[in-house]
């Protein structure tokens, strides 16, 4: 009995080897290395514009930027991988990544990307997705066959048609994180920037075909996207970034994310900012999700990597305004 | 310097809970940049706010051993061993003040401000400045390992006096 029980507890108990901070900054850099440059997501453009807060989520958090108002950002689309010179259309994820500075004491910083969902749940398994799809499509079939949890990505992935914008995509949070209301309780919500057009895939050419569409779109007019909370219901689990919540969960749109201006990524003042997850502002704390957890010290040591060489001059001095 | 036998009670504290703060930042520091696990946020937070504080102790801590005697160096060291044992004080001195001090212009010029446990906030810079930002956050790691080197020195220097020498320097900071 105890011997057939063995490899269900050893299934049970098998957890990943430990990678370090360093490790998995190593493993997306790659082998070739682009000084200056952010070792995920190298590749973006700049943008601002402001959020329009409708005040609907004042009442779950005492963050001043849900106060009914305006707050103006800093922001950065991008694409996954290494390489700052990559085909934008190659990419299978997109990205938004924002930085509200509202006072000295207090900053928000937000990265989102196009999936709702993570394939694997902690960042050590993470480190093995990312060493199989460098490995090529044999190895990622195998490793997501090892990995039922990822079901729900590959559902998601299944289905998803890269659009033909940075202005028509779903960015989303992924992790959850807790809003914190004027009497202290907290509330587990997930979110994501919504479009408000469609834009069908063209027939775009270049290696920068989604950032000249943005800046063009832009010039024409704003980019607006909803800004929509999913409200956690006691039985959801926040600290799982492989599941999503049910549909029937309350929604609450704060208000609208209003894209005015574009600029390249070393002209503009997004290149210079860490848009860790976790430069959080009073009213919003952090999940105890691994996935999330892991995220701080991994874009500290990016960071510090492409700061340092900025410093070094082993690259060019971008613009920073 | 003086004819006192032992350092006085308040350098005593200021000492043994300093050295204790210093060992468990140093070792908080060294973990937590390298480990991708969940307690990393946590100890990162509490290492911010601990190294606020250290910066207040060594303040104190250096008023008052201005108006304090300390005792005097074994009269068998040499005159350049004395000179070395004074210098690396001052060093520790000045590395325990420098340690903060960088960490916290790190993160003013990488605009985080320092959240401690919710009371209040402590104030960072608007915008980024990544070239300040890449200044101080290496300096923080080169005045670790200074710190880390010179306090291992210290550490066997006052063990080499009490059991090779066995003189009273030691015994006059127990
Ligand atoms: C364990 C999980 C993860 C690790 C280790 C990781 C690591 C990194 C690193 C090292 C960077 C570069 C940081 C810099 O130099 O500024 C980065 C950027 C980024 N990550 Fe992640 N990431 C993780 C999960 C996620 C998730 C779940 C999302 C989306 C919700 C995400 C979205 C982004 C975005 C949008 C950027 C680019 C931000 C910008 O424009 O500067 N990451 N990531
Ligand atoms: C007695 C005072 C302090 C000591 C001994 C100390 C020591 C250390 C050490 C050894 C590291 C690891 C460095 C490395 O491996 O590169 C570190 C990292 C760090 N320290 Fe301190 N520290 C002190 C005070 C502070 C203060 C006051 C702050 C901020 C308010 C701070 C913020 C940080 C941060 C943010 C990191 C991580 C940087 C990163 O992830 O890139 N430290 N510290
Ligand atoms: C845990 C092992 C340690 C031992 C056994 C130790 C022992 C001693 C001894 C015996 C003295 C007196 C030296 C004399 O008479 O001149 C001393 C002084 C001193 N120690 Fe330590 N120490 C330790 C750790 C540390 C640490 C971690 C620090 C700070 C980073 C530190 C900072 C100092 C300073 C600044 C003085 C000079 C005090 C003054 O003259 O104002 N010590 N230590």
């Amino acid at each position: 009995m105890a011997l057939l029980l063995t490899p269900a507890i050893a299934l049970a108990t098998e957890s990943p080897a430990k990678v370090t901070a360093q490790q998995f900054v190593d493993l997306q850099q790659g082998n070739t290395v682009y000084p200056g440059f952010r070792r995920a997501h190298a590749k973006g453009m700049c943008v601002s514009g402001e959020f329009r807060s409708n005040g609907q989520l004042s009442a779950y958090s005492t963050a001043t930027v849900f106060q009914r108002g305006v707050m103006p950002f800093t922001g950065r689309l991008s694409i996954a991988g290494n390489n700052p010179t990559a085909p934008d259309l190659k990419a299978p994820v997109r990205s938004l990544a924002l930085s509200f500075a509202m006072s000295s004491t207090q900053q928000w910083r937000l990265a989102m990307n196009t999936p709702p969902v993570m394939a694997v749940a902690d960042p050590h398994t993470f480190y093995q997705q990312i060493q199989a799809i460098q490995a090529g499509p044999a190895a990622i079939k195998q490793f997501f066959a090892e990995h039922p949890e990822s079901k729900e990505f590959l559902t998601w992935a299944a289905q998803y048609e890269a659009s033909g914008s940075f202005a028509s995509e779903t960015y989303n949070s992924i992790n959850a994180f807790y809003l914190i209301n004027p009497d202290g309780k907290r509330q587990a919500v997930r979110w994501a920037i919504q479009p408000t057009v469609a834009v069908a895939a063209t027939d775009m050419q270049g290696a920068n075909a989604l950032q000249n569409e943005m800046a063009s779109r832009v010039l024409a007019g704003n980019v607006v996207f909803d800004w929509v909370f999913t409200l956690a219901d006691v039985t959801d689990d926040e600290n799982n970034a492989t599941k999503a919540w049910p549909d029937s969960r309350q929604n609450i749109t704060a208000g609208q994310i209003v894209i005015n201006s574009t600029s390249a990524q070393l002209e503009g003042g997004c290149h210079a900012i860490n848009f860790d997850p976790l430069v959080l502002p009073t009213g919003i704390e952090a999940t105890a999700d691994p996935i999330l957890r892991a995220r701080s010290s991994a874009y500290a040591e990016s960071y510090r990597r492409r700061a340092t060489e900025q410093l070094t001059g082993a690259f060019k001095e971008p613009k920073n305004d | 310097m003086t004819n006192t036998e032992r350092f006085s009670l308040s350098m005593r504290l200021f000492h043994w809970g300093m050295a204790a703060l210093i060992l468990a930042m140093l070792t908080a520091g060294l973990l937590m940049v390298a480990s991708l696990d969940g307690w990393q946020l946590t100890v990162l937070t509490v290492h911010k706010v601990f190294g606020v504080i250290a910066v207040l102790l060594v303040s104190a801590r250096f008023i008052n051993r201005l108006s304090q005697r300390i005792p005097a160096l074994p009269d068998e060291l040499t005159q350049w061993q004395k000179t070395a044992a004074r210098l690396s004080h001052w060093l520790l001195y000045g590395l325990m003040f420098a340690m903060p001090v960088s960490g916290y212009l790190m993160q003013y010029f990488g605009a985080r401000p320092i959240d401690v446990f919710g009371w209040f906030r402590l104030p960072a810079a608007l915008n980024v400045d990544i070239h300040n930002y890449a200044l101080f956050r290496e300096l923080h790691s080169l005045l670790a390992i200074a710190l880390i080197g010179i306090v291992m020195l210290h550490i066997s220097a006052a063990l080499h006096h009490h059991f090779i020498r066995k003189d009273k320097v030691l015994k006059s900071m127990l």
